[in-house]
């Protein structure tokens, strides 16, 4: 599949502002944002085309951003869904049950990590770094914290419905203060 | 037992009741006759954090006024960089200040900048904090507005620009020159050193790197004084820390607290004790993934400083506090931290590129039960070969915690091999 790729217009703009931080001989310091600003504008991974305009645009050889590109696990090299969902396994939420959570995932998604379906991917992922919040689902660029299996199962449910759902905690914390009434 | 007191509290905002922006900062006292401050100038800031007894948080625990000293004074360009990327299993402090103390950082920056005569500073955050970096560049965005960054920063006569500079999922990049490399728009691999950051940073030019935490932490020390801060905590380990409770305790949470405070009553009285009461107590992880975990035994008196918990062969690291009970898989636990830390090796030094593989392929055998008993030898000359053989410290944070595994539960080890993978505790 042959594939263009063109920074809009809009992000054209974005970019002029994205190097004014960086010293003017020092515009490979803006391979970051800008690998982020197309990812965004490519339905969420990076083209071999886009690479390319990057390192242009940069005056970088195409080698130096693709390297960027595949050390970051936040860049995609691969088409995925419109929705990403990355579940964390990392001992902290693995121990407040994010197996639990990976199972309800592949059950109500019917896939495995790494895989698409329905528009819609799902990822193992290690430490999310939110730990006191733990167990914790990312979806797209927003965290689901304090999850708890049957909750999240019908928030997917939504999720596969194309519903918007509720971020944050789903146990109506505001941020990490303990739970009043927990406990001792 | 000594707790915190109200009127010690640095954090005020930490938990995001009140608001983030510079309107409620300013109430809190941010932001007070900040020229006044920098009027006192390079050489007082720099003795008054040495004396504070600060020590960096972002695991190493090195003094911060040191840090700050080892910048040249010429007239070349220097930088501040503002370390939070924040990825180390159990910890989540950065998140809650950056996203509800944002003007703490920003003013804590410009006083570290103007300490170390830096006119340009990055903050480096961990790519997945977007919205925690959005309230940060408006916060910004709203300094630049009061005239608190750029020309005449803060009315101070010193000029300082501070720009956001998002990661993209990479935990190497907590090291400081991994950071400076990605910040160069590299690959994040860390740099031999010496030289130092200090002489040869970000772009070769002399160069502080600190920890999100401590910078924020700044402005307070400043305004309150040396002794003030040094006055609280323990003798090595001055001052309060935000520490992050989570796993099996009733009610997780980040704390701001007293350094020094005992593990047990950090958990009791701000987590809401361990699931099930303190004698249903495993082990604690007490700062973060890299550093040994502890057994039950040393948890019942341990105390939270840099010292206290090297003298039990750990580390206070970052202050993560990561609680099991005794339900915990403990092989599995650590193993996950072995698969950690393999899937973020940089696979630049070939001790820590293969070996981080060979401790999780050799402990998820162990679990399973599928090892012979010369294997838990095996395992831990692996990490001895590892461990001070890295160009950074990634590969000893992957040695320490297999480390901690053998040295505390070692029988669990051997029954688990014996008896075909089922658990010695249940």
């Amino acid at each position: 599949m042959s594939h263009s790729f063109k920074f809009s217009a809009e992000n054209h703009k974005k970019i002029k502002q994205i190097l004014a931080k960086y010293p003017k001989d020092h515009p490979q310091s803006a391979v970051m944002p800008l690998l982020d600003l197309a990812q965004a504008q490519n339905d969420g991974w990076l083209s071999r085309e886009a690479i390319a305009a990057i390192a242009e645009l940069l005056q970088m050889p195409v080698i130096r951003v693709q390297e960027v590109a595949s050390f970051y696990t936040m860049y995609r090299l691969q088409p995925v869904g419109k929705t990403v969902i990355q579940v964390c396994t990392t001992t902290p939420c693995w121990l407040r049950g994010s197996d639990d959570l990976m199972k309800v995932c592949k059950t109500k998604l019917g896939i495995q990590p790494g895989e698409t379906k329905n528009d819609i991917s799902l990822f193992e992922v290690q430490c999310l770094g939110a730990c006191v919040n733990a167990p914790i689902v990312q979806i797209n660029d927003a965290y689901i914290e304090d999850v708890n299996p049957e909750a999240f199962g019908r928030m997917l449910d939504d999720v596969i419905a194309g519903k918007p759902v509720k971020t944050g905690s789903m146990i109506g914390r505001v941020s990490s203060e303990p739970m009043k009434g927990s406990g001792s | 037992m000594t707790f915190l007191n109200e009127q010690d509290r640095i954090f005020k905002n930490l938990y995001g009741f009140l608001g983030w922006n510079l309107n409620a900062a300013e109430q809190r006292g941010d932001w007070d006759k900040t020229a006044d401050l920098i009027a006192k100038g390079a050489d007082w800031m720099i003795n008054e954090i040495k004396a504070s007894g600060l020590r960096g948080r972002g695991g190493a625990g090195f003094s911060t006024g040191m840090k700050w000293s080892f910048i040249p004074k010429d007239n070349q360009q220097h930088y501040l960089v503002v370390n939070a990327d924040e990825g180390e299993p159990g910890t989540c402090k950065d998140r809650d200040i950056i996203r509800n103390e944002p003007h703490k950082i920003i003013e804590g920056a410009l006083l570290a900048a103007s300490a170390i005569g830096a006119s340009v500073g990055y903050i480096y955050i961990r790519g997945e904090f977007k919205r925690e970096a959005d309230i940060l560049e408006t916060a910004i965005k709203e300094a630049y507005d009061k005239k608190l960054l750029g020309k005449n920063a803060a009315g101070s006569g010193f000029d300082f620009d501070l720009y956001v500079h998002r990661g993209a999922g990479a935990y190497i990049c907590g090291e400081e020159t991994a950071l400076l490399e990605s910040l160069e728009g590299k690959k994040g691999q860390p740099r031999l050193k010496p030289p130092f950051p200090a002489i040869k940073g970000l772009y070769g030019k002399p160069t502080v790197i600190n920890n999100i935490e401590t910078i924020a932490v700044v402005p307070t020390i400043l305004r309150r004084g040396a002794s003030w801060f040094a006055g609280l905590g323990a003798a090595k380990s001055c001052g309060t820390k935000v520490f992050c409770i989570s796993g099996h305790v009733n009610a997780p949470c980040n704390v701001e607290e007293v350094m020094g405070i005992s593990l047990k009553d950090l958990i009791e009285k701000h987590a809401g004790g361990v699931r099930g009461g303190w004698d249903n107590l495993l082990a604690v992880i007490p700062g973060g993934s890299s550093v040994p975990v502890l057994p039950k035994t040393i948890c019942d008196t341990v105390v939270m400083d840099f010292d206290s918990l090297a003298a039990v062969k750990s580390g206070l690291g970052t202050a993560a506090v990561i609680v099991m009970d005794e339900s915990t898989d403990i092989v599995e636990a650590i193993a996950r931290l072995s698969k950690f830390y393999m899937h973020e090796s940089c696979g630049q030094c070939s001790p820590c590129r293969e070996g981080t593989g060979w401790l999780w392929r050799l402990l998820t055998r162990i679990q399973r039960g599928d090892a012979d008993l010369k294997d838990i030898d095996l395992l831990e000359d692996i990490t001895h070969q590892i461990e001070g053989h890295t160009i950074c410290a990634l590969g000893d944070a992957a040695a320490w915690p297999v480390q901690g595994l053998i040295r505390h539960f070692k029988h669990e080890l051997i029954a688990r091999i014996e008896q075909g993978g089922r658990r010695l505790c249940l």
